[in-house]
This record gives C-alpha cells, structure tokens and sequence, in this order.
C-alpha cells in the first residue's frame, strides 16, 4: 500500500445518499479472482448505456473526473455487501479519498486496508462543502492526513477524525497484517484458556 | 459481581484476546465461514506471503454465490456446473483448490450439504451461542440469531481471519430493539425487519449491534430470528443478536457438530450465562409494537424504502430533508412507480422465494400454504430456491416441490441464485420482481430490474395473482 500523507486533488462530487457497492461495482463483475480491472467498470450501471456507450452526463465519464482522487458523496456511502471490490475499483479508478456524512461499516473497514481514506464530516461542513462544489465544480482541496484537515480554497479548514491505528497504516502505507502477526504468542496463549463451548 | 453487561459485551469480552492502547481490539474469531466470491484475492495474498491458515479446524467453505440452481444435466456435479459461466466455473474450482491446499473442510457442489453460507452453518450445528462468526458476506448476521457475535468483513479481513485467527475490531455501540406483541396472521419474521428498517432507516444502526429482544422475538422461531438477524446489516448494523433460550437449544441439539453427552452440559451452562443482565446499560434503544404489523412490502431501491401492504407510497412532503426527497424521488424514477399511490394491485414479472434471508424450510412451508391448489399467474415466472441441499430434501420429503411445481413454479437446486443474480438467475431490465431476498437496490437481481422485498407469503401471493396482494385476503380464516 502506497503511504498517504497529503491528497492535493479536485473534489468530484456524486452527492447522493446511500450509495450501496451494488453500484459501486455490480456483482456480474465480482467473478474475478484478482484485484485488477475493476475501475473499468466502477459505477458500472450508471456510467454506460445499454450498448456499453459511456452516458455522457455520468460525473465519470466528464472530464473533471479524469485524475480526481477526491470523492465527495452523502450519507452513509458504501453500504450493503462487504464486496472489497468497490475501494478496489475505487482506488483502481485513481481516488484516494472519499468524503461522506457517514459511510457502511464493512466498506470502511475494507476503504483502510486499501489506500481510500473515508473521510466523515458532519452535517454543516457536508453542507458548506457541497455549496462550494456547485459553486466552483472541479475545486481543488487539499486533505493532510497527519494533521487530520482537509483545506478548501475558501480559505476553511475542517478537521476530521481517524483512529490514531488506522491513521498509521495509512501514513506509513503499512497493512494490518504484519501487526496482528506479532501478536502471534499472545493469540496462542488465549487459545489455551478461550473457553471450549465450540466444536467445529 | 462486576457491572451487569450485555449479551454483546460478554462475548465480546470472552474473544477479546488484547487490546493495546491507540489500537483496535484483537478479537478471536471461533468459526470463519469462506466461499468462493470474496476469498480468492485472501488465498492469493496468503500464498505470495507464505503464510498458512492458522485454524483450518475453525474454517469452513461452501460455494453459493455463483452455482447454478438449474437441475443437472444429466445428473452428475459436472452437468450442475456445466449451466455455469467460465468465471464462475474458475471461482468454484479455485475455492476447491484453495481449500484442498490450506486443509480446511469444503462444502463444495458435490456436498450434500452444500448450499447457502448462512443456511448450512447452523443446520449442521456449527453456529453455537457465544461464538465469533465472520464471512466475506455481510449477511454474516444471520448467526446472530444463536446469541453469536457475527458479521461480514472484506477480503482483507479474510485474509488476517485465515492467517491469525483474529480479527481488528474497534469495540462497537449497542442498541437494544425491543419488539413486543404478538403478531396478526400474516405477518410474519420478515414484515418485522422491514418495518424496523423503515422506521429506522438504512443507517440507522450504523457503528452499533442490535440486540432484538422482548416477547414478540421470543415467540419467534430460530429461522424466523435468522430472518430477523440476517438483515441488521441493512440498517447498517454491525451485527444483530438474539439472547439464547429453549428454543435456541432446542434447535442445535443433535446437530452434526453441536457438542454430544458432557460438553453439551457445559456449553449449555456456558450459554445459560449469555442473556443480558438486568440493568445492563445500552447506548441506545428503539421499540416496535409487533402487533400493530403489517405485512411489509418495499417500493424503493433501498430496504429502508418499505410500507405496509395496504399503505401509500410516500410523497416528497413526507421528507424535510432535501437529500431525502432527491432519494425518494431517484428511486421512484427507476422502479416506475408513483409516489403517493399503492403497490396493492401493481402487476409483477417474476417472484423469487430463496436466499439466506428466506430460504430455509419454514419459508418454503409457507410459500407453499399459498401456492397449495393454485397455479402461478399467466405470464409470471415463479423460482422458489432452496436455501441448501438439506432444505431441499426436507421440502421435497414433505412434498412442498410436488407443490411448487403442480403451481408451475420452477424448483431449483439451492444457492444463491437471483438474490444476487450472479449465477445466470436474473430479471429483465423494467421487469418488477417480488422477492424474499434482503436487498432492492438499482440492478440487484439483474441489470434494470425492480426488486420489491417482502415475506414468503406476501411473494406467493403476487405469484398466484400477478400482482402485488394483501396475503392477509387470502389466508384460511
């Protein structure tokens, strides 16, 4: 995983509520048995006709979209199935970030261990930041992971919060493997004494 | 005595193996669920990294999502497999591979007990009280419903599952779901979720788990509280959880894999200690009056997005929220239908009885109470899937197939089938499907289809009538 420390990008932004990883990545596309190519078909049902033609209109297909690495969406995006697909293709399509009201739980969890820093702002800031991108579409905002802020040209800035664990991983592009590992003693220990009311 | 806890923090006390300060909790996992969808990239992962998988004992695998439901060929696995597509066929056989080389037991398209994920797990007694569960399915919460501790995690979190055992948790919020009342005739498990959904909304348990208690889910039985615990994710929940009782126990015992002669006392004993204390402390509680139910149906393209049968379809007035209303409205462009009308009466194409939602035996019963002596509309197409073989050998050995069929349903072999349309069971663009699976979001069951979610009953219902129906008009007095 490549180390985040500071996203300098234009913002995009897909403002609606509840986007699930049904659209993110449609299940059709989930028989795969690597991580690669998904981003071709990111937002799939929504960025291309029938014919497979991309819909002119669809943020993806406009050219503000071409090398963003910052999404701007509403509330909790990414709900629904766990598919670690949709950060796969989210990143695969070139963003780093997305920022949201509030995120799924499981696409969270899987946005960390991938490089995709979910961003939670509350509802004033969602709205300040939403004005400002239909004002100035294409604005360029700045996020610094160290100092948990993300900057935008009218001069605000806005701190966020991560876990201090997750904010390491991400800073230092480390995955969480490598740590539970190290607890390998510790796990064996516990398996010792875990209480025996299972048998599989 | 220390502080009266929770069903959730006893079990999450019990699996908490450390907790280092600034850093989530190390959770040990009992039983780690895999199938062939989200589980190859992990496998990979752990072969380049040359790591092996701590715990086959506590690992099992199945394939669900992308086998087909179509009946063999000519009788063999190979003619089951030959319906499926190339990539299918190379997810199956990867998973098999993948289990054979790390050791760890496989339910494979040749098992008897193959089937759902969520569906085999406890009728072979594997799902116990107290235990972590997790799978790369977020309808891992169906295990909750035995007092475990179980969700979906991502292909990442397979991957640390299969390596350590353990999992990186941060300790989640608890909200109690106090359901009281008993519930009217025709209403049933699933018409609960979906009010509860809709009155809490999609997020609504975001960063929580739900504990459902009080004494309309003590009425219920373990595969109506599956029902209930499976979509807790569609609130966004963490994961949902029952309290275990009788009926709890009653169903694991004698199960292949539930525990025999003295180590059933002593989980029993141990499961006994499970309940919520009196005066545990949640952080947050809601309450719905069973009695007051509906049978449930959605119009939306979330399962938040549902009504009771008989009722309207909301107007943009109903929202203060401009983002709400721009949902609604979105929603309604693509399922073609108006708002502030009724579904009652609304033609259907297809009608889907299955999934890990509705797919066990109690389900396919009551499907079969309806089509019992009528025949599915003219021009509509009825699947009904078994959730796994063992459901399927049960049904057929009660005759609901014999039902199904006479009904012109189409009986199939079980799996996931058009729950998520990956495996070549799907509906058309525009067509509206009345389906007992969990989720109705835009091209769910097939690219433009219109998925509305609701019971068994309700779903055989709009079988035998081609329309959208108030099952309650149709029940024997």
């Amino acid at each position: 995983m490549e180390p985040i420390k500071t996203i300098t990008s234009r913002a995009i932004s897909l403002p609606m509520d509840d986007i699930d990883t049904d659209q993110i990545i449609p299940a059709r596309f989930l028989k795969v048995t690597d991580k690669a190519g998904l981003a071709a078909n990111l937002f799939s049902d929504w960025r291309y006709n029938a014919d497979g033609s991309p819909k002119p209109e669809f943020l993806l297909n406009q050219s503000a979209a071409q090398g963003a690495h910052i999404l701007f969406t509403g509330n909790n995006f990414g709900c629904g199935s766990s598919r670690e697909h949709a950060p796969w293709a989210l990143t695969g399509f070139g963003f780093n970030a997305v920022v949201a009201l509030s995120f799924g739980d499981i696409f969270r969890n899987n946005s960390l261990k991938n490089g995709l820093l979910p961003i939670q702002v509350d509802a004033a800031t969602h709205q300040r930041l939403k004005d400002l991108l239909d004002e100035v579409p294409r604005s360029e905002w700045n996020i610094d992971l160290e100092a948990q802020t993300l900057n935008t040209p009218d001069g605000e800035s806005v701190h966020f919060e991560i876990d201090a664990f997750s904010k390491t991983c991400l800073v230092q592009g480390s995955d969480e493997l490598g740590y539970l590992i190290s607890f390998a003693d510790q796990v064996k220990e516990y398996e010792v004494s875990h209480h025996k009311g299972v048998t599989t | 005595m220390g502080s009266p806890l929770t069903l959730f923090q006893k079990v999450w006390n019990e699996h908490l193996v450390t907790q280092q300060p600034d850093a989530p909790g190390i959770l040990f996992i009992d039983l780690h669920l895999v199938h062939e969808v989200t589980s190859p990239q992990a496998f990979t992962s752990l072969r380049a990294r040359g790591l092996v998988v701590r715990r086959p004992d506590r690992t099992i695998a199945t394939v669900d999502h992308g086998v087909p439901t179509l009946p063999s060929k000519d009788g063999t696995v190979e003619g089951r497999l030959a319906w499926a597509d190339e990539l299918c066929r190379k997810q199956i056989a990867q998973l098999e591979e993948n289990a054979k080389t790390f050791g760890i037991r496989a339910y494979g398209p040749s098992s008897t007990n193959n089937g759902i994920v969520h569906v085999i797990a406890p009728e072979m007694g594997l799902t116990q009280p107290g235990m972590t569960i997790v799978c790369g399915d977020s309808h891992t919460s169906t295990h909750g419903a035995f007092g475990a501790l179980a969700f979906g995690i991502g292909t990442s979190e397979v991957e640390h599952v299969l390596a350590t055992q353990c999992l990186l948790q941060h300790q989640p919020k608890t909200m109690e779901v106090r359901i009281e009342g008993k519930l009217a005739k025709g209403v049933t498990a699933k018409d609960i979720i979906l009010a509860l959904i809709a009155k809490i909304g999609v997020s609504g348990g975001i960063g929580y788990v739900l504990e459902y208690c009080g004494s309309a889910i003590r009425a219920l039985s373990m595969e109506e509280r599956m029902t209930i615990c499976n979509m807790s994710i569609e609130a966004g929940a963490r994961a949902g959880m029952i309290a275990p009782d009788e009926v709890t126990y009653d169903y694991i015992k004698g199960r292949e894999y539930a525990p025999k002669g003295a180590e059933w006392d002593k989980a029993l004993a141990y499961w006994k200690t499970l309940p919520t204390d009196d005066g545990a402390a949640y952080d947050h509680s809601v309450t719905l009056d069973a009695s007051s139910l509906e049978p449930m149906i959605t119009f939306g393209t979330n399962p938040g997005m549902g009504i009771p049968v008989s009722g309207k379809i909301p107007t943009a007035a109903a929202f203060t929220d401009e983002s709400q209303k721009a949902g609604l409205e979105k929603s309604l462009a693509y399922m073609g239908l108006d708002a502030g009308s009724s579904l009652l009466g609304h033609p259907i194409n297809v009608v889907f009885i299955g999934s890990c939602t509705n797919g066990r035996l109690s389900d396919l019963q009551e499907a079969a109470s309806i089509m019992r002596g009528r025949k599915v509309a003219d021009g509509v197409r009825a699947l009904v899937v078994p959730g796994s073989q063992q459901v399927k050998r049960q049904a057929e050995a009660e005759g609901l197939d014999i039902i199904f069929k006479n009904a012109g349903a189409e009986w199939r072999e079980a799996g996931c089938s058009m729950c998520i349309a990956m495996n070549g069971d799907q509906i058309a663009p525009g067509e509206y499907a009345v389906s007992t699976s969990n989720r109705n979001f835009e091209g769910r069951q097939g690219k433009g289809g219109r998925t509305l979610l609701a019971s068994p009953l309700t779903a055989a219902a709009a079988a035998v009538t081609g329309c959208v129906t108030d099952v309650r008009t149709m029940l024997e007095s």
